[in-house]
């Protein structure tokens, strides 16, 4: 329970944070993805039912105030969740490599799906500049972002699997 | 690491059970264009008053770092003065803000003036899109306002968008620069009739809006004609200010002509938009 709450606010604070802020500070209108970040992370921190929840959830949030129809953002969001969670083996939380490596993944693969679907589909053929005007740009910016949110998520998921073993143990 | 025994409703499962959701959410939205209904209204109770906070507390960070850079500015040129400065520098920037404010206001306006005939409802920016592919954001008027779908919203001195979608205390609005989007607008000078298309590359590259199917044989049409909408749309009020033609060519079929449009509106910094309550007569639905 407690797990949930923390978690939803974290998905609302980031929600927030994208269409506001981070739009303000946005460079050449290119504003860094931050809610992927959240999804990917949880993803493959948690599993793949943690990740598939939260990529639903935040990818129903985007659908609602900015898509275009109800589903896309949260059909694509958690198969990220989703796909993410297989990693939970190979993940270790001393190691950056892998997160960014997700991260990065997860980011390209969002922004080729939504190319593909939104813009291929209607004769915008041209994926060079698109990659490297748009894809390209948004995950840089958010690799930046990601150093910091990165370690705020891990240390804010390892918190609260102290809290729960604790409280586990106390009822054995 | 902490491993947790699996539980038994399997989990493929219930990932084809939300995909299933989601499909028939993305079918329902293409053929009865129904997005949300009670989830737009919970989310905009949700998210709406936190959105307008946090903007709050963005234009008050700008403030201060704006009055930082001024103070060190002064601080290099008179150390002597610097507490004075200091004052001083503040009173000029809330005149500053307050000028800015007048500055907007004034605009407003003059638009108001500019098209007395319809009736509008005045409107702050309140977020913008998730992702960098579409120019879409979020508006603090809602239904509660009187604001509907298809409502045209105009800012500064010309067309900004339309309304997609409305919640209670809130409404999309996708604006005309959007990729996905499109306008007929009419030439003013010679009443000839076009396609304004929004273009995710032309937009980032040089600033300007494609069109195209412009009829014009007696090539009458110059570059810095302005383009307003036309009485043949069906969702746009006709004569609304689009922008100023910046360039054109004739197509290959020797027919028509197409090229690119400066719009008249600045969609980079968009903070006040008016929404034209008077909804455009549709045949369909």
């Amino acid at each position: 329970m407690r797990r949930k709450i923390i978690v939803t606010l974290i998905i609302i604070v980031c929600y927030l944070l994208q269409t506001t802020l981070f739009r303000t500070l946005s460079f050449a209108s290119i504003s860094p993805n931050i809610l992927i970040v959240v999804v990917s992370s949880f993803g493959f921190m948690r599993g793949r039912k943690e990740g598939m929840w939260i990529g639903f959830f935040c990818g129903l949030l985007l659908d609602i105030f900015n898509g275009g129809v109800l589903g896309f953002y949260a059909l694509l969001y958690m198969y990220v969740g989703y796909a993410n969670g297989m990693f939970r083996k190979l993940f270790y939380p001393d190691d950056i490599k892998l997160p960014l490596l997700l991260i990065t993944g997860s980011d390209v693969a969002v922004n080729l799906v939504i190319y593909f679907f939104m813009f291929l589909f209607r004769n915008r053929f041209n994926l060079s500049y698109y990659f490297f005007k748009i894809i390209l740009p948004e995950l840089v910016y958010t690799m930046i972002v990601t150093i910091f949110l990165y370690i705020i998520l891990l240390k804010i998921n390892q918190k609260l699997e102290a809290v729960e073993k604790r409280s586990a143990s106390k009822f054995v | 690491m902490k491993r947790r025994a699996k539980f038994s409703v399997p989990l493929r499962y219930i990932l084809l059970f939300l995909t299933g959701i989601c499909v028939v959410g993305i079918l329902l939205g293409f053929t009865l264009n129904i997005s949300g209904g009670p989830l737009n209204t919970v989310a905009g109770y949700v998210f709406v008053p936190m959105q307008r906070g946090i903007n709050t507390v963005g234009v008050w960070i700008s403030d201060k770092m704006d009055n930082l850079k001024q103070l060190s500015d002064v601080m290099e040129e008179n150390d002597d003065l610097r507490r004075q400065v200091d004052e001083l520098t503040a009173e000029l920037n809330t005149i500053k803000l307050e000028q800015y404010e007048l500055e907007n206001l004034r605009e407003l306006f003059d638009l108001d003036q500019k098209y007395p005939s319809y009736e509008k409802v005045a409107a702050n920016v309140i977020g913008k899109d998730g992702g960098n592919w579409f120019s879409n954001f979020t508006i603090d008027k809602g239904a509660d306002d009187g604001i509907e779908i298809d409502m045209n919203v105009i800012a500064g001195s010309g067309l900004v968008g339309i309304v997609t979608s409305v919640g209670p205390n809130y409404a999309k609005v996708s604006s005309i620069i959007n990729d996905t989007n499109k306008v007929s607008g009419m030439v003013t000078t010679t009443s000839d009739n076009l396609i304004v298309k929004g273009s995710l590359q032309n937009m980032n590259e040089n600033m300007v809006i494609d069109f195209s199917d412009l009829n014009d044989s007696d090539d009458n049409v110059v570059v810095g004609d302005p383009v307003v909408t036309s009485y043949v749309s069906d969702q746009y009020q006709q004569g609304i200010l689009i922008g100023y033609i910046s360039s054109l060519t004739k197509d290959s079929n020797n027919l028509t002509k197409s090229g690119t449009i400066t719009p008249s509106v600045d969609f980079e910094h968009i903070h006040e938009v008016l929404v034209i309550l008077n909804k455009k007569q549709s045949t369909g639905n």
